[in-house]
């Protein structure tokens, strides 16, 4: 199933109404697709939500992906981006006892910074295209991070 | 009006035109029946079985090309129709099936016959509703038998919670439907039509792969139109089966596992698949590296997903295959049937080399002489449908079918059990035609309880049990595959048929004669009550060609030559 297998970032406007993110989860399980992230928010001023979901496959399984997205009856659109901006946040939790102005240099090169500082821990936040989190991420491996936790992606084209 | 939401259904029910329902009453699904006691609009079929209400309503569905409604209780209600609406969701079955939930108070605690109805059923349903509100009911229903029957049609599932069946609200079943998110492409791209034409036009071997969407578009007069005035050779799938008349002289016949030798080699030659309303199936197409390999692909199809899905389409056709074909006649005279006179020669030459035939025994009756018996008999005065297995094969291979909507059986989800009940839903839907159902003695013990149904309603089906005391398809395959081990598939050990059916209420007969099964069948039409008609059939008879599953649709196993055995 995996020729050719890459990564893609697939947007669904959806109505909001109960179990409209069931049907789309369901879609995937049923179908064997993969689903790397999901986020999903309601479009304001509107009775709809935007997911954006990061995907992989081949060509083909992407537009099947698609297509049988678009066959659910509360979706209103599918797109399946090229041309895109992509952002995912990260929160780290780290001990207080760290490099605490190494860790700020090092979020504020990925688009963070440090966003709470407690009395045993710091909570460093990032902003960036999902390759550079990840570069982030094993960047501060080496101050012993005790939490992480990733957004996923949103996009939008360009 | 202000009416309960029980009420509502069965105002929304008649506003629709329905006049069967099938189903079984239940604790939470009281209400509604409480007031289909009170009312005259529709008749509703008590069946035995909450699967056989929907196979039921199924049939009715096929048979009038209309929405088939089924209503049953939560719980175990509800779970027992699941197979029923995976089948319907499988084959494209326009239905609307009502299922009672228990209280909103009460979901969510484990309560009595409490199952996560909507859950369950989301992924064997075109879509579903949990209806929380009898305020929203009337659109609900409106939109779920518009989503049934539109596009690719399918079975909608609406569960509403008890006390929504009790609560009063405003009822206006005269509402604009507005579903921005749902609008089914049916019109074909004229640029498209237009290029598939020319496609057809400088082709050398076409062919026209005729799906069951041509049945459920109502378009099998408008494709035997353009058959005939393109002269191309044509193909039909299981599900298309009456597309075309049986001695059209372009029909080549059915492909795919089970489909004659000349259809699956026409398929593997031709330089140009005219797929309308087929969906490319691993029954049909085989080793799909294989499939119709040196051929360009036209695909005509309702549903985008199906296009480019398994095999890709260099002309897709996004649209009602209605139109399309409509399309495709205003501009036929670009086509010269001439340029298809070896092409035609040579598919003739195909089935003469291995026509599609069986050899008689002197023993015993082959099942293969039973249905086209009944196809001489009846012919086109019968309605047809089957369970799942050989019999289902050899009906879809030797019955003379003549007309769309005459042909039910269980196709992508290969359901046994959904014959008998479907043939009472098509009896029901199509009163003046004799209701037959070719079953196995395996297949038809899986909703025997039918008779009861059948007798109490006087809905006249006549079921032929082919019985060769084998679970014969899979009895084939072990003999085919499994060397020989018949495993758990001995049915040596069965009921006296002729008395069960009479146990019930109906008639029976045992024959194991030509002579007998003929006026068995003479007899049976003529009582106009229930009846089996058990036909002892030659044991190890297996269906040929076949296909074996994941080969190549050319390496076909044949019928042995008479002689060369």
């Amino acid at each position: 199933m995996a020729d050719n297998s890459e990564r893609r970032v697939i947007s669904v406007i959806v109505r909001n109404e109960a179990s409209a993110l069931s049907r789309i989860t369901d879609l995937f399980s049923g179908r064997g697709y993969n689903i790397t992230s999901l986020t999903v928010a309601p479009i304001p001023d509107s009775d709809y939500s935007r997911l954006t979901i990061v995907t992989s496959g081949s060509v083909r399984v992407i537009e099947q992906i698609t297509k049988q997205l678009h066959k659910l009856i509360p979706v209103l659109r599918v797109y399946e981006h090229c041309d895109i901006v992509e952002k995912e946040m990260a929160l780290v939790k780290f001990p207080i006892t760290e490099n605490i102005s190494d860790i700020d240099t090092l979020c504020q090169a990925y688009n963070g910074k440090i966003v709470n500082v407690g009395e045993n821990v710091v909570i460093a936040m990032v902003a960036d295209e999902s390759k550079r989190v990840e570069n982030f991420l094993s960047a501060i491996r080496r101050y012993n991070p005790k939490e992480i936790v990733r957004s996923g992606a949103v996009a939008l084209e360009r | 009006m202000q009416i309960s939401g029980a009420q509502m259904v069965i105002e929304a029910l008649i506003a629709e035109g329905v006049d069967t329902v099938f189903g079984y009453p239940g604790g939470a699904i009281m209400n509604v029946y409480d007031e289909i006691y009170k009312q005259n609009g529709f008749q509703h079929i008590l069946n035995r079985h909450e699967q056989a209400s929907v196979h039921a309503a199924e049939g009715y569905a096929k048979a009038s090309g209309k929405v088939g409604v089924a209503m049953i209780t939560s719980g175990p209600g509800f779970t027992n129709a699941v197979t029923g609406m995976a089948d319907a969701y499988m084959d494209s079955i326009p239905l609307v099936v009502i299922s009672g939930q228990v209280p909103m108070s009460l979901i969510g605690t484990d309560a009595f016959q409490e199952i996560d109805a909507v859950g369950i059923s989301r992924s064997c349903t075109k879509h579903n509703y949990l209806v929380t509100d009898a305020a929203d009911l009337p659109r609900i229903l409106k939109e779920a038998f518009y989503i049934a029957r539109s596009g690719r049609p399918g079975p909608v599932h609406v569960d509403i919670p008890k006390d929504v069946t009790a609560q009063i609200a405003e009822f206006n079943y005269d509402i604009e439907l507005d579903l921005e998110t749902y609008k089914p492409h049916t019109k074909g791209n004229p640029r498209q039509i237009k290029k598939a034409m020319e496609a057809i036009a400088s082709a050398k071997r076409p062919l026209f792969y005729l799906g069951g969407g041509i049945i459920n578009a109502n378009a099998a007069y408008e494709v035997r139109e353009l058959v005939a005035k393109t002269g191309i050779p044509a193909v039909e799938t299981f599900m298309a089966r009456g597309t075309l008349s049986h001695d059209d002289k372009l029909l080549v016949g059915m492909l795919g596992m089970h489909g004659s030798y000349a259809a699956n080699m026409a398929m593997s030659e031709t330089d140009l698949v005219i797929a309308l309303g087929a969906r490319f199936d691993d029954r049909v197409t085989g080793k799909l590296s294989e499939f119709a390999k040196n051929a360009a692909v036209i695909h005509v199809d309702i549903d985008p997903a199906s296009i480019s899905k398994l095999v890709n389409a260099d002309f897709p056709i996004v649209g009602d295959v209605k139109n399309v074909v409509n399309d495709m006649l205003e501009q036929v005279s670009v086509v010269d049937s001439a340029n298809y006179e070896s092409w035609r020669e040579t598919i003739e030459n195909f089935a003469e080399l291995h026509p599609l035939t069986y050899h008689e025994d002197a023993e015993r009756i082959k099942p293969q002489w039973v249905i086209e018996r009944v196809g001489e008999l009846l012919g086109d005065d019968a309605n047809i449908s089957t369970d799942v297995g050989q019999h289902q094969m050899w009906t879809a291979q030797f019955y003379p079918f003549s007309r769309p909507r005459q042909f039910m059986s269980s196709g992508g989800l290969g359901t046994m059990g959904f014959g008998f009940p479907a043939a009472l839903g098509v009896k029901a839907a199509m009163p003046e035609k004799v209701s037959v159902n070719f079953t196995g003695d395996g297949s038809i013990l899986m909703n025997v309880q039918e008779l009861m149904t059948a007798v109490e309603k006087k809905i006249p089906v006549i079921n032929i049990i082919l019985n060769n005391n084998y679970l014969g398809m899979v009895r084939q395959w072990q003999t085919l595959f499994y060397d020989k081990r018949h495993s758990e598939t001995d049915l040596s050990v069965q009921p006296d048929f002729v008395k069960l059916s009479e146990a019930f209420g109906g008639i029976g007969y045992r024959v194991s004669t030509k002579e007998e099964f003929d006026a068995a069948l003479k007899d049976a039409v003529e009582k106009n009550v229930v009846a089996f008609i058990e036909v002892i059939v030659h044991r190890m008879e297996n269906v040929m060609p076949m296909v074996p599953a994941g080969g190549s649709l050319f390496n076909m196993m044949l019928l042995e030559k008479k002689g060369s055995k």
